[in-house]
């Protein structure tokens, strides 16, 4: 069973104490851009082989949305961290860097 | 004025641990900066008590405080005193961005009492219970079976429920199952 902290109360908390809540790091395009930028942030989402960030929310407990870094090949959890970012921590990436040397995901790496 | 009364109306039940529902209990939200000067202020003058750490329960003269969120206390006490609570935290944090709702008639409170209530509530939520985990002071927001509750420890050992008024029912009978005599598995 998948287990995360949450970053907000520190709890460690099983999968069903938590809601996926999809893809991390999405940039929204809403009303007046343009229609393949719309498309992209609706429907393309990432779905790879290896490390990938997460939304979750804590829907069970402080109810706080926080970001998950974890890999889905191994189901390794990489670290979690506070929703209010636009892309993840230096010592999460230094964390995946460590195990999986040459990763990247969307703009990352 | 209407005769309030709690969900179940003090429903108990006796098992290899006792459940009991605990009457009519003033409770409010806070929500707010809780590292704030105001938010301390407004906790001691309606309670006594100071604003507790992550995850943890203070209790002063007047009532005790729930830490729930990194932006949000609960705190708990006589339903009597709730009008005038509210009333004095809402004028003590006057000027902050701040809420405070008196949530009292929302909620149902369970008491969890005896040697093995640790097993009963175990059964329930996806917690550690372990003596050295979770403790008198202690709180925790879970799920009680299907339904968003949280728990705390209380001083003598007891531990106490709360859930949303409208799944009491649901909670006292999965309790009461979870209490059946027959069902002690001794694990803490």
């Amino acid at each position: 069973m998948l287990t995360l902290q949450c970053p907000y109360c520190g709890v460690w908390a099983e999968e069903t104490e938590l809601h996926a809540e999809g893809e991390a790091h999405l940039k929204r395009f809403g009303p007046g851009s343009d229609d393949a930028d719309f498309e992209s942030y609706l429907f393309m989402r990432e779905n790879p082989k290896g490390v990938h960030f997460e939304r979750w929310r804590h829907s069970n407990g402080c109810g706080k949305f926080f970001h998950a870094a974890r890999c889905t090949m191994t189901l390794e959890v990489f670290g979690t961290y506070p929703a209010q970012t636009l892309e993840p921590p230096q010592d999460i990436k230094d964390k995946i860097s460590a195990k999986q040397p040459g990763w990247s995901w969307r703009d990352f790496s | 004025m209407s005769e309030a009364v709690s969900a179940l109306d003090g429903a108990t039940f006796e098992g290899f641990a006792k459940v009991e529902e605990t009457g009519l209990r003033g409770m409010i939200t806070v929500r707010g900066d809780l590292a704030s000067k105001e938010m301390s202020a407004a906790i001691k003058a309606a309670t006594g008590a100071a604003v507790p750490a992550q995850r943890k329960v203070t209790s002063g003269d007047k009532g005790a405080v729930a830490w729930m969120s990194p932006d949000e206390l609960l705190v708990v006490v006589d339903y009597a005193s709730v009008n005038e609570t509210v009333a004095t935290m809402t004028d003590g944090l006057k000027g902050s961005h701040a809420l405070v709702a008196n949530v009292s008639d929302a909620r149902a409170v369970f008491r969890v009492s005896g040697d093995s209530s640790r097993d009963v509530l175990a059964k329930l939520a996806p917690v550690d219970f372990a003596r050295d985990a979770f403790g008198a002071g202690d709180i925790r927001r879970s799920r009680i079976a299907q339904v968003p509750a949280a728990v705390w420890g209380n001083e003598d050992g007891s531990f106490e429920v709360i859930c949303f008024r409208s799944v009491a029912q649901y909670v006292f009978d999965v309790l009461k199952v979870s209490a059946q005599p027959g069902g002690d598995v001794g694990f803490h």
